[in-house]
């Protein structure tokens, strides 16, 4: 009784103070005074008709939006005496191991400075800032010699990092007992098993239509599309966030996509947010840092060279470069178990009102890190809202594929689930491929962290990563994952060796994401 | 509720001991029941309004509590131990991670019996599931009773009964009366929050116009 009510309230003052500083709070007391002028407001009669108004004016519905979407990012209010580090990550061993993984990445940043001989940043010369400028829009022209900087670190070195994660309150012994895993990972996390995944992913079932699929040979697929987009008008009409969400879960028609996850994401390219992007983009110019040098690179050896993607290079380079310079994606590290690097003014070394965050936005790119924003260029060609998309998912989803913590969308819980899926599913394949030395999350791990980015197909990609967004959750990548393994069951059976089982799945773009989702959990005899 | 507002009593908290079949030296299975006694300094009374711990691997809390008998007839016996809460989750699956460092917090509303006049405290703890080497609670505070501050309160999650658990997540939306009050009281909270508003988004990152950085720190 009294405690559900207290629950709801802290969540409200919460939810009311971050709209406060919002410029939507702003904008509703704009449009309030405004309306005063409005012959249909009445003095006796004020409150309600301003409300009216706003209801009609469709501003509630911005507000409701706004709710949403605070709601679907923050966690809900923890424990009062919880401190802000389990907020983070509950489990202590977690949080240690990501301090450790954060340090490796530190000595090795630090070390990259000190044998090249340049510094993390530094301001650019005028002449420097023109040229920059004038080239803004064909970066990708530039080559500057890179070869001596490398990766910070590619998904295998992380891997190996979640491989040797262990609770010290776990019987870990040596000797195989039935408390070990028999995959890579060896940490006690409750994952969802195939019934629960039914229930939780049940708009994927057999009954429900989905896009991509012809479901029977008598009714023509453009009978469920046709449909299916007079319904996505609908809701892009009614400009409800939480009705686009669980409308993309049966996928999105590619004609409304950029529209829908814009409303899901509630981004609204609103004149303060482009100039807010030019803000960035600025910064860009004035300052120099050795993290552009790292995307510059991680652009060249991933996205350049992919077929699809290449075209987006001096995209890909200005959401990047502007990202780095964004201050507002720290405000993530409140519920993510990673910690922004820290630095000092030069000279003002240990002095706490020179200490800065590194880079600005607190995150340091990896290998394949712009595999992450190139497949949303085909969906938005306005960079400002490319960028505000992007920022908008990495801070809601993406950041979890490479953070060590105990969450369900996590990493570490994905790769367990992969493992424990394959494990049930096909016993016997897990079986086999271990003992040829090929453990299968060494083959799926790469495309678990990049959200199969660069993997599968495009139109494939964006339907897998529709329902990303429809679930708010990055789960179906784990089964995903699992389903390709099943698909290749055969041929993996087969393989003798890690690499020729890596060569049964090289290709993944010819894959249908759907079926293969939908097979997996729904029709096959569990 | 409220519990920000006012200190937590003090009180000797002693090591849990823990059940084991057999001889603790040589028995190759691990307990599975602990009990910690929490003791009031000076033969004082507490009128219970909640305690809070973090959980360190218990899956399952009972507590029993001493009472000092109301009646001042004088007799022989007047104390004795009621169980007030049996087999609170802590952990939903006890194999498993979820709830094993979460805080916590039960207040009298949640127990199974009045909590005034407490002269002491057993907290009896389980973990059925053996993978685990240790289970404890830590950082426990009592809570008296006493003035409440109607602000500041616990999530709902926190505070639900042991006996209606998860089912609760199908129950639907609070109700919109009650919710609506809530609301008033919080737009009152928030006037009184917007003394200290943060600035909204500002987007500088140097300092003074400086952000020139050499290495970085590692603490």
């Amino acid at each position: 009784m009294l405690g559900q009510d207290g629950g709801l309230s802290l969540t409200i003052a919460q939810l009311v103070q971050r709209l406060k500083a919002s410029g939507l709070h702003s904008q509703l007391e704009r449009q309030a005074r405004l309306s005063l002028h409005r012959p249909d407001i009445k003095l006796e009669s004020l409150k309600e008709d301003i409300k009216g108004f706003l209801k009609a004016s469709g501003w509630e519905k911005k507000l409701q939006n706004a709710v949403y979407s605070e709601l679907s990012v923050f966690p809900s209010p923890c424990h009062p005496s919880a401190p802000p580090e389990h907020i983070k990550e509950s489990l202590a061993y977690m949080r240690k191991a990501q301090g450790n993984w954060e340090k490796r990445i530190l000595k090795s940043l630090n070390s990259m400075c000190t044998e090249l001989g340049i510094p993390l940043a530094q301001k650019r010369s005028v002449n420097e800032q023109k040229e920059l400028l004038n080239k803004w829009n064909e970066m990708g022209t530039d080559e500057p010699d890179l070869s001596l900087f490398r990766p910070v670190y590619a998904p295998k070195d992380f891997l190996e990092v979640l491989m040797n994660l262990r609770n010290p309150n776990y019987e870990n012994s040596e000797q195989p007992s039935f408390r070990n895993h028999l995959g890579l990972i060896q940490v006690p996390l409750k994952v969802k098993d195939i019934p629960e995944l039914k229930e939780y992913f049940s708009e994927l079932d057999l009954n429900t239509g989905q896009l991509d699929i012809d479901d029977s040979a008598e009714v023509p697929p453009e009978l469920f599309e046709n449909e299916h987009v007079r319904i996505g008008q609908k809701v892009l009409a009614e400009q409800d966030s939480a009705a686009a969400q669980q409308y993309v879960r049966q996928g999105c028609p590619t004609s409304l996509r950029a529209e829908l996850w814009a409303l899901i994401l509630n981004v609204s390219n609103q004149p303060e947010d482009v100039l807010y992007y030019e803000q960035l983009k600025s910064n860009v110019i004035l300052h120099d840092l050795l993290v552009d040098s790292l995307i510059y690179k991680d652009v060249k050896l991933t996205a350049s060279n992919d077929d699809y993607y290449f075209v987006f290079e001096d995209y890909l380079y200005q959401v990047l470069l502007c990202f780095s310079r964004d201050t507002s994606v720290l405000q993530h590290f409140a519920y993510n178990s990673a910690i922004p690097p820290k630095s000092y003014i030069r000279g003002k070394l240990g002095m706490e009102e020179y200490a800065v965050f590194y880079p600005p936005n607190g995150v340091i790119p990896f290998h394949g890190f712009s595999m992450y924003v190139a497949p949303l260029c085909f969906l938005y060609h306005e960079p400002s809202k490319l960028y505000q998309i992007f920022r908008e998912i990495y801070v809601r989803y993406f950041f979890r594929l490479h953070s060590i913590s105990s969450h369900p969308s996590g990493i570490v819980s994905l790769c367990l689930l992969f493992e424990t899926l394959l494990q049930t599913h096909l016993p016997q394949l897990f079986y086999h491929l271990r003992e040829i030395g090929a453990q299968p999350l060494r083959i799926s791990f790469k495309w678990m962290v990049r959200a199969f980015s660069g993997y599968l197909a495009t139109d494939q990609l964006l339907l897998l990563w529709d329902r990303i967004l429809g679930y708010s959750s990055l789960e179906v990548l784990a089964v995903l994952a699992a389903a390709v393994f099943a698909f290749r069951a055969v041929n993996l059976m087969e393989a003798t060796s890690l690499a020729a089982a890596e060569a049964v799945l090289a290709d993944l773009s010819t894959l249908k994401v759907m079926p293969l989702l939908q097979i997996f959990l729904f029709a096959t005899g569990t | 509720m409220g519990t920000m507002a006012h200190e937590p009593a003090p009180c000797t908290i002693k090591s849990p001991v823990v059940l084991q079949v057999g001889d603790v030296r040589t028995e190759l299975g691990r307990p599975g029941v602990a009990v910690i006694d929490v003791m009031l300094p000076h033969s004082q009374t507490i009128d219970l309004q909640e305690i809070a711990f973090k959980n360190y691997y218990t899956a399952f809390l009972s507590l029993r509590v001493l009472r000092q008998s109301t009646t001042d007839s004088g007799d022989e016996n007047p104390s004795k131990w009621i169980t007030c809460l049996r087999n609170y989750c802590l952990m939903p699956n006890p194999h498993t991670e979820e709830g094993s460092q979460d805080y916590f917090s039960v207040s009298r509303h949640q127990m199974l019996c009045d909590m005034d006049r407490v002269a002491a405290i057993r907290l009896i703890l389980r973990q059925p599931s053996p993978v685990w080497l240790h289970f404890s609670i830590e950082e426990l505070q009592l809570f008296p009773g006493g003035q409440k501050s109607p602000q500041k309160g616990f999530p709902a999650w926190l505070s639900c009964p042991s006996q209606e658990q998860p089912a609760s997540l199908h129950d639907g939306l609070p109700d919109a009366h009650k919710a609506s009050s809530e609301v008033q009281q919080m737009w009152v909270l928030t006037e009184m929050l917007q003394a200290d508003q943060p600035a909204a988004r500002i987007g500088r990152f140097d300092v003074d116009g400086c952000y020139d950085l050499n290495l970085l720190s590692y603490t």
